[in-house]
């Protein structure tokens, strides 16, 4: 745009970052009001009284010392589920997604098409018609829903997002490194793993981390196939907990500890991106 | 192709299934009982245009203050523009559970009554940071050029937005929409959390005819969630053609 510096223009600026600085302070502020309130240890928001680390010691610990009871066990298994929920779903989506991802590319356009499109219905659902389907699914096969079906389902709404991140990596490659490889004596598994997996490498790694966040953040697909066996994850232990009316104090440290965690990855990754444009 | 047969078996089969539920009866025969069922409930109904409404009403809002937001990042008037784009994409990290939990919080605090407005302002909140993006990635991906030559044909600042930069970043807005509208609708938790189960949405109607309404509610609840697979393919197809015939 042209940039002629006139007084219009440094008021326009300066009332289009304004709009923007408020915009961001709406978004942020019942972050930074948790956050805030991770530090002291009233039972509700906007109650302060006094600073400390009490409700830090207490989800560490899993004991509320100045209360004597213990912090909700729940709690923590729902996080442990939630890891391997995630950790498992990750990796066998992105084995299927990377598999599936190079028959896709190696099939002829019609049918590339027409599967590309049923791929993309998993990632359009919302998530509660995904869950239902996939209850559906699980009560008519006569299987009991818990910890297995779970990471089935998440590993459904994850592996179109592979396929997406690995395909850019497809079509920038040039196909004739592959079979070079098997010109030179490599058999299609060799030439698979040595040549085209580190190829495919930052793609994968992209849907790998997709597919975490992707699996940590759901809660509409997990919520129909969890069944009633008291399996919880962060989400819909916090939904179950949010529900019973008061919320647990030793969220809100866990919270600002997310919060913590992802800004700092962000940032690392972004480093790592500009480095990588940089080169 | 064994992935083929994977999304026939876990993605294609499973919708034929809720189609199957719907169509039947507990007995498993064939019956158009449940969609009877659902027009003659008057609450049914006015929930689902409700839902409709509160999502649209949402969407817009998302426009009205998304759009502004992306084209003044897009414009480069600060000088770390990489940095603001990812402070507004950073809350959708976060698990929209945690979000709408702060916001509720942020109600209790001020002493506002959960309800309507605090389920509208949640939902933007939620759904914001996915109009913006989009959006921002079109703007971005306009050629400088075009608007100087606009702009050196005689169009003021005013005609360069309206008629250059708005039609080119439409592909960036319908799939802002779809992004935000399609959630919206078909949310649950966010409602049941922010108005304290005061407003239904049919988002909760489906669920709860799934989850504490036992099997008798089962067909019921796959003929809701047939109509929103309805209301949801209609909105892809329509932000789709609109995308196609821009591009074209």
């Amino acid at each position: 745009m042209k940039r002629s510096i006139d007084k219009r223009d440094i008021w326009s600026r300066i009332f289009s970052q304004a709009y923007l600085y408020l915009l961001l302070f709406v978004l942020y502020a019942p972050i930074l009001l948790i956050i805030c309130f991770s530090f002291t240890r009233s039972k509700v928001l906007g109650n302060w009284t006094g600073f400390t680390f009490a409700l830090y010691e207490n989800l560490f610990c899993g004991y509320d010392f100045a209360a004597n009871v213990q912090v909700d066990p729940n709690l923590y298994k729902a996080l442990i589920y939630t890891a391997i929920i995630a950790v498992s779903t990750a990796i066998v989506a992105t084995i299927i997604g990377t598999i599936a991802a190079v028959g896709i590319f190696n099939l002829r356009q019609r049918q590339r098409q027409a599967v590309m499109f049923l791929n993309s219905i998993p990632m359009i659902n919302p998530d509660i018609l995904t869950g239902i389907s996939l209850f559906l699914l699980f009560v008519f096969l006569g299987i009991n829903r818990g910890l297995g079906t779970v990471i089935v389902a998440h590993v459904i709404f994850c592996i179109p997002y592979v396929i997406l991140s690995v395909m850019p990596r497809l079509k920038k490659m040039n196909p004739n490194i592959y079979e070079a490889a098997l010109d030179l004596g490599a058999t299609p598994a060799q030439a698979f793993h040595r040549v085209l997996v580190p190829e495919l490498w930052p793609g994968v790694i992209s849907g790998f981390i997709l597919s975490i966040t992707l699996s940590i953040d759901d809660f509409g697909v997990t919520f129909f196939t969890k069944g009633s066996g008291g399996l919880e994850t962060l989400s819909t232990f916090i939904y179950a907990d949010a529900r019973k009316g008061g919320l647990t104090p030793e969220l809100r440290p866990l919270f600002s500890l997310i919060f913590l965690t992802i800004l700092v990855l962000l940032i690392i990754t972004n480093i790592r991106s500009s480095k990588q444009l940089k080169k | 192709m064994p992935y083929i047969a994977i999304l026939a078996f876990f993605v294609v089969l499973p919708l034929i299934l809720i189609g199957i539920y719907a169509f039947t009866n507990q007995q498993g025969q064939f019956t158009i009982q449940n969609f009877v069922q659902f027009f003659h409930r008057s609450e049914a109904v006015n929930t689902f245009i409700y839902s409709i409404a509160i999502a649209m009403i949402t969407t817009i809002i998302c426009i009205v203050l998304g759009y502004p937001a992306a084209y003044i990042m897009a414009m480069k008037s600060f000088r770390t523009p990489a940095v603001m784009a990812m402070l507004f994409i950073l809350p959708m990290w976060i698990n929209f559970l945690l979000r709408t939990l702060a916001t509720v919080e942020l109600c209790h605090m001020f002493n506002i009554p959960l309800g309507e407005g605090p389920l509208l302002f949640g939902m933007c909140y939620d759904f914001l940071p996915f109009m913006i993006y989009p959006i921002y990635n079109t703007l971005q991906k306009i050629d400088v050029s075009v608007l100087e030559a606009a702009c050196d044909l005689g169009a003021n600042r005013w005609e360069v937005f309206a008629k250059v930069v708005i039609p080119l970043s439409m592909p960036g807005v319908y799939s802002g929409i779809v992004m935000v509208f399609m959630p919206t609708v078909s949310t649950f938790a966010i409602s049941e959390l922010l108005t304290q189960n005061k407003i239904t949405l049919f988002g909760s109607l489906i669920q709860r005819s799934f989850g504490e309404g036992g099997i008798a509610m089962w067909n019921y609840g796959a003929a809701l969630s047939l109509i929103m697979l309805i209301i949801i393919s209609l909105t892809s197809f329509f932000g789709n053609n609109d995308n196609e015939e821009i591009n074209r």
